[in-house]
Parts: C-alpha cells; structure tokens; sequence
C-alpha cells in the first residue's frame, strides 16, 4: 500500500512536469490540444463530484460550462477588453448561480428522474440561446477581445499567448485538483460520501441532506463554470454547441472512462476521450466513404462497448488485471 | 384570437400532444417494466420518419410504407434488444444512458450514410389531403384529424392489450415481481423483448405518421425525446394514463406558447420564449410534485 502510494505520487509528480515544460519543446497544435484536454479535464473532475462522489448522475452539465461562456460574451464591452479580475469570478458566479436555480428543482428528484430533469433544464437553456437572439443565436457570439489581466501597469500573463493560455488552465487544473481534494477529506465530504452509500440513514443520523446535495450541486456548477469561461477566452467565441447535451455526454463517459470516484481519473478520461475524437476525425477515406466525416459512428460504437467492457473504467480494468483475486 | 383560430389551435395541440403519447408510452413502459431507461428511443422517430420517406419513394405508396416500416422497426427492436438492452437490465441508469447514447450517435451516422443530411418532405397520401373550410380563409386539413383519430385508436389497443388479454397480464405481473411471474413458468424474457419492439414500434409509427407534417430532418429524433422526456417527468416515469395526460398538457402549452402573445411590462414574453414553456411546465410541476402527476409515492 505505501510503495503503491509512492509509486503513484511519482508518477503524479512526471506527468505535472511534462505538462509544465511542454510548451517549450511542442508545437502550437499540440500546446493548445493539451490546454483544450486540461480545462475538459477540469469539467470532467466537477461532473465527477456529482457523479462518482455523491452518486447523483447529471445529464445536463454542459448547462453551467456554456452559461460562465455565455457570461463572458454578455459582460465583455463591444470593443476593448473584459477585465480578467471581475469578468471571471462573475461568470463564475453565474454558473453557481444557474446551478442553484437548477439544483433547487432537480435535487428533489432522485434516480432516472434526475438524469431527465438535469438534461431537460440543459436543453431549456440551449433552446434559451438557440431559438431567441440573445449572444447572436444560434450562430454564437466571437468574443474578439481576450480578457486583459492586467493591474494597473503590470500583466501577469496575457491570454492573446496560447502559451500563457496554456499555463492559465494548467494552474486552474491544479487548484481545482487541490480545491477537490480538501474539500472531500473535510466533514462535508465524508457527508456526500454518506449520501451516495445511504442517504436515508444520513437523513436519520440528522444531517439535511437535501442542502447538503444543493451545496454540491452549486460547486461543481461553479468549477464547470471556470472550465466554460476558460474554453471561451480559448477558442474566443462561444455557442449553444457549448450547452448542448453532446457535450453532457461526452463529459460522462471522460469521467466513465478514467473511473468514477477518483480524481485523477476523469483528467485521464478526458485526455483518452479527446485524443480518441481526434484520431477518429482523421480517419481516411475508405471504398468513397470519408471516415473522418462520420467519426460519430465509431464514437457511438467505442461507447457502446465501453460501457459493456469497461465497467469500472480504464483504471478499473488495470486494476483488475493487476489483482485478480481481490476484485469482489 | 377569434374562436376558429382559437378551434385550430387546440386541435393542433391535441394531434401533437397524442403524437407525443405513442413516442413516450412505450419510453415509460419500457422503464416502467424493464427498468431500462433507453434514450435512443428518439432515434427510431427519426428512423420511422426516414422510413416513411424511403419507403413511400421506393414503393410509391404512403399505405404500403406503413405497414413495411413497422415491421422493419419490430425487426430493428428485436434485433437491439437481443444484442445489447438485455444485457443492461439490472445495471446501473448511468450505464444505460450511455450505451443508449452511443446508439444515438450510430444511428444518426448511419441515417446520414443511407439517407443523406438533407431535409425531406414526404406527400400527404391524396385521400386525405383535403381541407375542411372552416371560415373564409380558415381551413383545416384532413390529414391532421386522421393523425389524431389514429393515435388514438392505438392508444386504446394499447390499454386494451395491457388490461384485458393474457400477454398484458403477463406485462403487468412482470414489472410487479419479475420472480414470482417467472417461477409460474412464464418466460419473462420473451415478455421483454416483445414489450421493448412494441414501444421502438410506437415510436417508429409515430415518426412515419408525422413524416408529411413535420417533414424529415436530422436530428428530428432528439428534440422529441426530450420533449418525451419532460412528458414522464409530468406524467410520472412507468404511468401510461400519466403519460397520456401530460402529452396533452405538453402539447397544448407548447402549441398555444407560439400563438400567444404575452407582454409584461413592456417585456415581451411569448412567442419569444415559447421554446421554454414546456420546461416551466415541468419545473412547476416538480415544485408540487415532484414524483409526477401519477407517478408512485417514492
């Protein structure tokens, strides 16, 4: 167990330095690839605080990646840039803000019916954006000024450089990281915990249980929200494609697939689900058929034996090879 | 709004809302009986709907396209639910959302491979194409009366079969207790299978009667299944006289929030938001009750 551990930690320890010095020997492509994984990466650790953590399966958590976006594309002055100080805690804030909303009707809802109450909100909220003129529609908006950091005359980093960008999500993967792990070793972790195994005995050990849930509901909306508005200054638009339920799909099967429950696993789910969509994207042409263009298929058909195969995720199943015996 | 355009409108709401009741009876049956929540049920309204337009090209008749696709449907059910939805009873809804979701995105590959992104019409079969006049400019088609009249004759033949004959019996006592039924010697299995078909065939029909109406395009099948989504929600998940109900709720609202007009302080409310009427529906309803007009006490 403890040189399992130390094994672990050294590993954690590479992976952190590679990624720190990987704009200093790769490409541009690959830079913002990476930055695009780690903020994914961000989203499929705040699905997973629902999802693996306090067992409540959320279809819809596109909502609060694309509402901090759409704060950002609100807030921003037609011409000139946002202020990165006061336009990221705000639209941070909206995302908590819808996630408390939402969270309000959906947490009184348990099983299947919340999986259809957290997709169905996501969609009122994609059609929000879609159908009316709001942020340009369906077509989206071009946020064409990245957000200014700087203080007074000083720039600590500028998100025009897709390196700086890429060392923004790299610190915010971090501090989520950090932010997660301390607050599910803290009593109110242990409480979640409590809730995903039994929640009628915590409802009679006294702890309200319903707020306990809404709590959680509120932060992983929040952290999904610093995961949107980061996309947004990336990508320097945003869309109702960013609310939609593909994206809530895709975001479970990350968290599937690096393992439910652990942290580090939806970071690797997210790497292995991105990288996949890619290499399916640059598929050939085969006998008059341009694979690449339907790599849709093979995604549905990857998912569809993914979640016959690979119940535990990619970790689980190197888990079970390691130790056969002990897997019951 | 005059009393003829009001007239309209309701039967409007009525026909969609009975359309909406053949795609998500058997979504909620499937769940109520199987414990299998299938969200690429969607997907075989857009499948019923490519069929209807395939189908009535190749065979030049709208009435022979019926009865081919659904039995192409029953065969595309069966077919599913021998391969990969058995093996998802039992397990967890999480799982089973997301290998229905991997179906979603195969199918619409493979409709794309087959038939093309393109949108579609397909013809209103001539004997129903009339119109009855109802004012001087007013008129109201045939077709939309005949849709209704047929959804709701197989919504009685489907009440029918589930409370009067022996297979409903069966149906009924294997989503009530799944050992005791098969301890009587009844093959619950084969009950499955024929449930989860029947319910891929409503939703199929649903797609082929729609077709001339609503015309065929891509991804015709995920704007109803969420909108069947919040249908069971309303309604209460494994309730077929809920999921009755509030189809016709659903339909209503969403029909009269695009006629609507409605302004609060200047702030104009409907039609703009009428895409959003349905989804406040919904969250009302999980205010008050939050197991669904008729669904069990949880």
């Amino acid at each position: 167990m403890m040189r399992e551990r130390a094994v672990l930690a050294a590993i954690v320890v590479c992976v952190v330095a590679v990624l720190a010095a990987l704009p200093l020997f790769a490409e541009k492509f690959y830079v913002q690839l990476f930055a695009k994984i780690m903020i994914m990466a961000i989203l499929a650790m705040s699905l997973d605080l629902l999802l693996g953590y306090t067992g409540l399966v959320s279809f819809g958590h596109a909502a609060f990646f694309g509402a901090a976006g759409y704060a950002l594309a609100l807030i921003a002055p037609q011409s000139g840039p946002a202020n990165f100080w006061t336009s990221f805690p705000l639209s941070v804030a909206a995302s908590a803000l819808l996630a408390l909303a939402i969270g309000f009707l959906v947490v009184r809802t348990r099983g299947v019916y919340f999986i259809m109450v957290t997709l169905a909100f996501a969609q009122m909220l994609f059609f929000l954006f879609f159908d009316t003129k709001i942020a340009g529609g369906s077509d989206g908006i071009y946020i064409d000024v990245r957000p200014s950091a700087r203080i007074g005359g000083w720039e600590p980093f500028s998100l025009d450089n897709f390196v700086h960008v890429y060392y923004v999500a790299l610190g915010a993967l971090a501090l989520v990281y950090l932010l997660l792990r301390v607050l599910l070793r803290s009593p109110f972790g242990r409480v979640l915990a409590g809730i995903r195994v039994n929640e009628h005995r915590m409802l009679s050990l006294g702890y309200p249980t319903f707020r306990y849930k809404l709590a959680c509901f509120v932060i992983s909306g929040a952290i999904a929200g610093i995961a949107g508005y980061l996309s947004a200054v990336q990508f320097g638009v945003v869309n109702p494609e960013m609310l939609g339920w593909q994206l809530s799909a895709s975001v479970m099967m990350m968290v599937i697939l690096g393992g439910m429950g652990t942290l580090i696993g939806p970071a690797i789910g997210a790497a292995l689900w991105m990288l996949l969509e890619l290499g399916f994207q640059s598929l050939p042409q085969a006998g008059g058929v341009e694979l690449g263009k339907h790599w849709q298929l093979f995604m549905g058909g990857f998912i569809v034996l993914a979640t016959l195969l690979l119940p535990n995720g990619v970790g689980g199943a190197f888990r079970r090879l390691r130790t056969p015996d002990d897997d019951a | 709004m005059d009393l003829y355009t009001f007239l309209i409108q309701l039967l409007n709401g009525v026909q969609y809302g009975l359309l909406l009741f053949l795609v998500s009876s058997g979504l909620t049956l499937v769940f109520g009986i199987m414990g299998v929540i299938n969200v690429a049920h969607g997907s075989f309204y857009m499948v019923g709907a490519y069929l209807a337009w395939s189908l009535a090209g190749m065979l030049d008749s709208f009435w022979l396209a019926l009865p081919v696709g659904v039995a192409l449907t029953v065969a595309i059910g069966l077919l599913l639910e021998v391969l990969l939805i058995r093996r998802l009873y039992g397990r967890d809804h999480l799982y089973q959302v997301l290998l229905t979701y991997g179906l979603i995105l195969v199918f619409e590959e493979i409709r794309s491979l087959l038939w093309g992104d393109d949108v579609h019409g397909v013809r209103i079969p001539q004997v129903l194409s009339a119109s009855i006049p109802l004012t001087e400019t007013l008129t109201y088609p045939v077709y939309r009366l005949w849709i209704s009249a047929v959804c709701l004759g197989v919504a009685a033949l489907m009440v029918w079969v589930i409370q009067k004959t022996r297979f409903g019996m069966m149906i009924r006592a294997g989503s009530a207790n799944r050992e005791m039924v098969e301890s009587l010697g009844i093959d619950v299995r084969l009950v499955f299978r024929a449930v989860f078909a029947a319910g891929i065939a409503l939703a199929g029909f649903a797609g082929m009667v729609a077709a001339p109406v609503s015309t065929v395009f891509p991804g015709m099948g995920n704007q109803v299944l969420i909108v069947c989504f919040v249908v069971i929600v309303i309604g209460g998940m494994g309730s077929v006289k809920g999921a009755m109900v509030a189809s016709l709720l659903v339909g209503l609202v969403d029909t009269f929030g695009k006629v609507v007009h409605l302004e609060i302080g200047g702030l104009k409310l409907l039609p703009e938001l009428s895409s959003m009427t349905v989804y406040l529906l919904m969250a009302a309803v999980l205010l008050w009750k939050p197991e669904g007009l008729f669904g069990a006490k949880r």
